[in-house]
């Protein structure tokens, strides 16, 4: 009787215990929640209503008639395509960019960190005065610099917003994102050890061959990092489809269209249940892709 | 260096993490806000705020610029959600109506009735435009119709003469006919959007015998005038326009006409005033006509951006003398003794036109626009009467949305990634969705 009794206050205060943390933690969890979640449940709400801002005397619960819209009209999977799509190419040639200038950064000059600072420069501008810099100064048929050397090299100019939307959006987003990627490469660059490199000198490796057998198995899991972490900024990429192609040529991604539906549209409704879909969408594929992040991350801190 | 690379990282984190906002504090005065659009005459009134400071002290006047398609856009959802962010905002002869008749903007009618400011001498047209069951709720601060404007030393070189009224076909031949490697023979909108690509391809469109709804509010966009409308303005633009048009709305025209980049350009009537400004290269070497034509005898379209105070600002007493001031004759002789007479708003008030100055400035383009102006008919603008009143936009709350669509269906088909019908067969599904939601 006295033994369990002994138990059972050594079960309270285990229970205690338990709860202690979580009490510890509640108002950050509460704030977080109210934070996140209560815009998302707002969101829900909004989205089972037929509320277009420009009639304000038409508010009514519209039940699904938003989800059927945004299934109905058939926008969403071109606009998942043109997502997925310009982010791959974007991340897949800013990686190889920010590896190249990461291989020459790599070596010591005069200068270096002054190259260094300049080739970072890009990622730091905003992402809005990129787009106009290139739509005016680079892409520009009468005053762009692209064009200047076309018509120089005999050619004639190339409306690029016009016949190369896809492309002109991908070669923004890499310039912009490259030099993200040249630090976290430069960082695993130089973590290698000198003494591999210089073994492999000794028995005669080729420049080439070691870069392949040495230098990019060392780099994989940087390479891994840097295209998980591009993948989850280039999603967001907006700017330079509002300022040059306007969602033309297969550049209308889930970001833009979400915007149009709110904000040209002004179809409050419509736009919550695009945001809706959107979200159970990201959730799933981020349940499968934050697994082989965590993966990335567990392996590297034991290796 | 590895903690160099190490510092640089922390560094990029703190850049991207370090947004932060600085409220600016207004002590006692009234700071009212004004969010304009960045044409060249809202930019010259931003540049004589200071004149009003100085007059009314207590209130300053801080100004927002946009381009067309962000304006709309923030000052819509500004205003909707009523978030009182404007104590001023500038919107289009589209919006006026519509918003007047959802209680979000002030009636002005009692406001504007002294006689120093003159109401009646507002241009009819346009003020007509601007009221719901006879209450003012927004007044003009430049109205504009369309005009075709042209390089005189560029045609005359090809010995090409264009008449007052020409029609599109005219319009076409001589566009082909200057157009070379460094010159395009014209400049016409193409950057998607309602109020960007769809103003003058829709006075083709009614020109071409075409229109967005029939009296039945039926959506006509894949009818053969509308197709044939659209087919004629990307072939002009394929074989004579300039190389990028989806890059090229209003300030981008202007800027291609005024370095010689272009040979001729059919847009706002107000963009006359910029080419014949004291600044502009090409000043006195321009010719202007009349919209060119097809079957209709006018094209013009008719528009005006207006100052109007939203129902909910906090500020309203202040706001409503900054309009007023804005759009009263001693504005007008502001601007003129100021920056120049040829920068004068045009198209608002009648007396402009008969100022001498004036005048004498603008003479290469007064006439014209005047004239134009009275001409133009927004009742019935096409070949065939339409439900609603206004020429280069249909005056309903959906039509951004479903011009802004249909605008980068033709964008697609202008670039050659569809073609013409294809477009408009898609258009024409999202024109009719909300015909159906006016019946």
């Amino acid at each position: 009787m006295a033994s369990g009794t002994k138990i059972e206050q050594q079960a309270k205060s285990a229970t205690k215990e338990k709860f202690l943390p979580r009490k510890l933690i509640a108002p950050a969890l509460i704030f977080s929640i109210a934070l996140t979640q209560v815009p998302f449940l707002v969101t829900i709400y909004f989205s089972l209503r037929e509320w277009n801002l420009l009639k304000p005397q038409e508010k009514a619960f519209a039940g699904i008639d938003n989800y059927i819209y945004v299934f109905k009209t058939g926008d969403l999977l071109p606009a998942i395509i043109a997502t997925v799509g310009l982010t791959a190419f974007s991340v897949v040639c800013s990686l190889l960019v920010g590896l190249f200038f990461a291989v020459l950064l790599d070596r010591k000059f005069r200068g270096q960190s002054i190259a260094r600072t300049l080739i970072i420069t890009p990622f730091l501008i905003m992402p809005a005065a990129s787009a106009l810099i290139w739509k005016f100064s680079m892409f520009d048929t009468n005053i762009g610099i692209i064009n200047f050397v076309v018509q120089k090299l005999g050619f004639s100019a190339i409306g690029w917003s016009t016949q190369y939307p896809y492309i002109s959006v991908i070669i923004l987003l890499t310039w912009q994102y490259a030099p993200f990627m040249m630090l976290i490469l430069l960082s695993g660059l130089q973590s290698q050890s000198r003494e591999v490199l210089e073994a492999a000198s000794v028995d005669r490796a080729g420049v080439l061959r070691t870069f392949a057998f040495i230098t990019l198995p060392h780099l994989r899991q940087y390479i891994e990092i840097a295209i998980l972490l591009g993948t989850i900024m280039l999603l967001q990429a907006f700017d330079p489809i509002a300022i040059m192609t306007k969602g033309t040529g297969g550049t209308k991604t889930l970001a833009y269209l979400l915007y149009e539906r709110a904000f040209v549209g002004m179809n409050v409704g419509q736009a919550a249940a695009y945001g809706v879909v959107t979200v159970i969408l990201t959730i799933i594929v981020a349940t499968i892709s934050l697994r082989s992040l965590f993966k990335v991350f567990i392996s590297g801190v034991s290796k | 260096m590895n903690n160099k690379v190490k510092a640089l990282i922390a560094i990029v984190v703190v850049a991207i993490a370090g947004v932060v906002v600085v409220q600016q504090q207004s002590g006692g005065d009234v700071t009212l806000t004004l969010a304009t659009v960045n044409n060249g005459q809202m930019k010259d009134m931003e540049s004589l705020k200071s004149e009003f400071e100085a007059d009314n002290p207590g209130i300053k006047v801080n100004f927002q610029v946009m381009e067309e398609g962000d304006l709309r856009s923030a000052v819509t959802s500004d205003v909707a959600n009523k978030a009182g962010q404007y104590d001023i905002v500038t919107i289009g002869a589209y919006e006026v109506p519509q918003w007047g008749a959802n209680g979000w903007l002030t009636d002005l009618t009692s406001d504007l009735a002294d006689d120093a400011y003159d109401v009646g001498d507002i241009l009819p047209p346009v003020k007509d435009a601007l009221s719901v069951d006879g209450m003012q709720y927004a007044v003009p601060f430049y109205g504009e119709s369309s005009i075709l404007m042209y390089n005189k030393e560029i045609l005359d070189a090809k010995g090409v003469k264009l008449s007052n009224n020409p029609t599109w076909n005219e319009v076409a031949a001589a566009a082909k006919k200057v157009n070379s490697a460094n010159t395009a023979g014209i400049c016409l909108r193409g950057k998607p959007g309602w109020g960007d690509l769809f103003a003058p391809l829709t006075t083709v469109v009614q020109t071409f015998g075409g229109t967005w709804y029939d009296m039945n509010w039926d959506a006509k966009v894949n009818a053969p005038e509308f197709v044939q409308a659209v087919t004629f303005y990307k072939d002009l633009l394929a074989s004579a326009g300039q190389k990028d048009p989806v890059s090229y709305s209003f300030n981008e025209c202007l800027t291609a006409l005024k370095t010689g980049k272009v040979a001729m350009w059919y847009d706002a009537s107000v963009a006359a005033s910029m080419l014949e400004a004291d600044d502009s290269p090409v000043k006195g070497k321009m010719g202007y006509a009349h919209a060119p034509v097809a079957k209709t005898k006018e094209a013009g379209w008719l528009w005006s951006w207006n100052l109007a105070v939203p129902a909910n600002t906090q500020n309203k007493e202040a706001a409503v003398k900054f309009i007023k001031w804005a759009t009263s004759k001693e504005y007008h002789n502001l601007v003129g003794t100021k920056l120049g007479w040829s920068l004068v708003p045009p198209g608002a008030r009648t007396s402009t036109y008969s100022i001498p100055e004036y005048k004498e400035a603008a003479a290469a383009y007064a006439p014209i626009t005047l004239e134009v102006m009275s001409a133009v008919n927004p009742k019935q603008p096409g070949v065939n009467p339409q439900p609603w009143v206004g020429i280069q936009y249909v005056a309903i709350p959906e039509f951004q949305d479903v011009g802004n669509q249909v605008a980068q269906l033709v964008a697609d088909a202008i670039a050659g990634r569809i073609t013409v019908k294809e477009a408009l067969d898609k258009g024409q599904v999202i024109a009719q969705a909300a015909g159906d939601a006016q019946k």
